[in-house]
């Protein structure tokens, strides 16, 4: 590196090595804002006590590391579903691939487009902002630079769901997305996620769930073995709302994907689960935040993870539940399947309660596949492949359960299906 | 059909003798009852013929319709046609029991080289047999055995065993934890699968199982070994002289 400031400064390196995009007038001064807050924060470090089981190192670095591109046979995912797809190529839109972005009960816009949305200015970067109970700087270098993303604006029933496909084709991609979602009063919206994105994706969502509103989201993480992804999803939930999110991650170097979401309005549900499958080089770590600020909520977290050679695992969840949050359902369970010695799984799962009425559980486990299981399975005429798949699906299950559609929830399945066959030892 | 030759078994990890020369032929369309005091190896015999990990064969034989059971993976020997229906059936959280017996019974067929039954000819299928089990459509939904009742755990063994069609049918202590009427029921259930040309061996503590399924042949086991075969009336004599007598009168 040309400039020795920069290389003693991991954070300015990082800055300097973003082009910065055309942005819009109105995010103008909540990116510089966002560009503060990273100054101060500094981005992530290896002693950083919330960095500790993930390294942030080609996260932090200035140009992304290279990824080769994954091809299999499988086809891509939901694509017998009736949706509106929005369709990005490392991260730039392509508008020939997507549908027209015009839909009954919504009003979608893109970041990049830089006419002045009102609403928008009002929400990009305010929950970022305010999610940093600990430091979330990758979320605030997002805000900072992003370069593209979808806004919209539910208003009433979304007629179908809307896909971001997010496609790879470039080996050292590095892309930074903001999305902005927001939910008027009863309005309704699911999201669908798919693909790898880029060599190096960044890419933060902010939720904005009024009063009655309800948010659903189903993400499937893309399969490229090498790629490297932050992902942050920040929400906020008035009264009687629900936000229901679920992540299936299939292989990828390195992911963390992050969930910070507020209960603002009494009675509101906030679902967050994942199930990933690792083998070898695979670290995926699940970091949420679920803060109850209001009376009567119900949250829960579902995480599975099944590893294999040497994958490693990590959940970091917290609920908070503030002072007069009564009435607080809250619920966390993050288990792995080690599917051998080599791979490892490190949870640290937190309860800090300041309300007496509530009720909060969390759980977290490690185990292997049940031999008696396996053996009762085998002596029906099962064969251990065939049996060891059925029972590492059925440890998923709890986690892929939290889907509510039974389509999405078939679809899902039957690409963890797919996977575990092709990873049979 | 199912014939045992001079078996000798050891607890792999603690080389613990268990069986120690078992021999044993259990005929096409018969059905053989063995009987012993706890401990004599009874459920080791049909542990080691279904092939669970733990245990060593270091002797003898065992071969069903001719072809060598020791040979063979647990799936294998299933797919050659033996069933164990298990003195405790395992919970499988997360497996549905109708999932769990569609993809059983179609593996067995894939491995003998059979076409795959189809969903809807097995559904019509499972029906009528869990019916005659007193089987409702929500225990088949359920996941496999998970908060089943004992006596609902063994009704779907002998489920399986009806959806399977076994050559050859090991019941170990089907009978522990019945009440009357649900030993009834399961004794009815394996009747119904009487003939065929299907063997039985009935692995029992109390002759009151017997009773309901009628054994061909009885057999005394003891020490690992089988020390006295006779017919029905081998059981009636347990029942009322316990089996100090016949161990007495062997030694």
């Amino acid at each position: 590196m040309a400039n020795p400031e920069l290389k003693a400064d991991p954070t300015a390196a990082r800055m300097a090595a973003i082009a910065a995009p055309e942005a819009a007038a109105w995010s103008g001064a909540a990116r510089d804002a966002a560009k503060a807050r990273v100054r101060d924060m500094g981005l992530p470090q290896r002693r950083d006590e919330y960095w500790k089981y993930t390294r942030p190192d080609t996260l932090v670095q200035p140009d992304a590391p290279h990824a080769a591109l994954f091809h299999n046979d499988e086809g891509p995912l939901f694509a017998e579903l009736d949706r509106l797809k929005i369709v990005f190529v490392d991260g730039v839109f392509d508008a020939d691939a997507s549908d027209d972005l015009e839909m009954a009960g919504v009003r979608i816009d893109r970041l990049a487009e830089r006419a002045d949305i009102h609403w928008a200015a009002e929400l990009y970067g305010t929950l970022e902002a305010d999610g940093h109970y600990v430091p979330r700087p990758l979320a605030a270098l997002n805000t900072a630079y992003a370069s593209d993303g979808v806004l919209i604006h539910v208003t009433g029933k979304a007629e179908k769901p809307i896909n971001f496909i997010y496609l790879h084709q470039d080996e050292t991609s590095d892309v930074i997305l903001h999305h902005l979602i927001k939910l008027d009063a009863g309005a309704e919206m699911t999201l669908l996620e798919t693909g790898p994105a880029a060599a190096r994706f960044n890419k933060c969502m902010e939720v904005d769930v009024a009063d009655g509103a309800s948010f659903h989201h189903v993400r499937a993480q893309g399969r490229d073995h090498e790629r490297r992804a932050v992902t942050h999803s920040f929400a906020r939930l008035g009264a009687e709302s629900a936000f229901k999110s679920f992540t299936l991650t299939v292989n990828g170097r390195l992911t963390r994907n992050e969930s910070v979401i507020t209960l603002t309005g009494d009675d509101a549900i906030a679902h967050v689960a994942g199930a990933c499958v690792g083998d070898g080089e695979f670290h995926h770590d699940d970091t949420v935040f679920v803060t109850h600020d209001a009376v009567g909520c119900e949250s829960r977290q579902v995480f599975k993870k099944v590893l294999r050679n040497g994958a490693v695992g990590v959940f970091q969840g917290k609920i908070l539940v503030k002072e007069g949050a009564q009435k607080t359902d809250g619920y966390q369970i993050s288990q792995s399947l080690l599917l051998d010695d080599d791979s490892q799984f490190l949870a640290k799962p937190e309860l800090e309660i300041y309300a007496d009425d509530v009720a909060c559980s969390h759980g977290s486990t490690s185990g292997a596949i049940d031999e008696e299981a396996l053996f009762y399975l085998r002596s029906r005429g099962v064969p251990e492949s065939e049996a060891t798949d059925l029972l590492t699906l059925a440890f998923l299950a709890e986690a892929v359960e939290e889907i509510e559609d039974e389509t999405l929830r078939d679809a899902i399945v039957e690409r963890l299906q797919g996977w575990l066959e092709r990873h049979r030892s | 059909m199912l014939n045992i030759k001079d078996l000798h078994v050891e607890l792999e990890e603690e080389g613990k003798q268990i069986l120690k020369g078992v021999d044993l032929e259990v005929d096409a369309g018969k059905v053989h009852a063995i009987m012993g005091p706890n401990g004599s190896g009874k459920s080791t015999l049909s542990y080691v013929l279904s092939g669970r990990d733990g245990y060593a064969v270091t002797g003898g034989s065992a071969t069903l319709a001719g072809e060598d059971l020791l040979e063979l993976e647990p799936e294998e020997r299933a797919a050659a046609g033996l069933f164990l229906a298990f003195q405790y059936p395992v919970e499988i959280p997360g497996v549905g029991n109708m999932t769990f017996l569609r993809t059983a019974v179609n593996a067995q067929r894939k491995a003998r080289g059979e076409d795959e039954v189809s969903a809807a000819d097995f559904l019509k299928l499972i029906r009528e047999r869990a019916k005659a089990l007193k089987i409702d459509a929500d225990m088949l939904k359920r996941p496999v055995n998970v908060g089943f009742s004992g006596g609902e755990k063994k009704r779907n063994e002998i489920l399986q065993m009806a959806m399977l069609e076994p050559k050859m049918c090991i019941l170990d202590e089907t009978d522990s934890g019945l009440d009357v009427d649900a030993m009834k029921l399961v004794a009815d259930g394996v009747n119904a699968l009487r003939g065929e040309g299907r063997g039985f061996l009935v692995i029992t503590h109390y002759q009151r199982l017997l009773d309901h399924i009628k054994p061909d042949v009885v057999h005394i086991m003891a020490d690992g070994r089988i020390v006295k075969t006779g017919g029905p009336e081998l059981a009636l004599e347990v029942e009322n002289n316990g089996y100090a007598d016949i161990l007495a009168e062997v030694a």
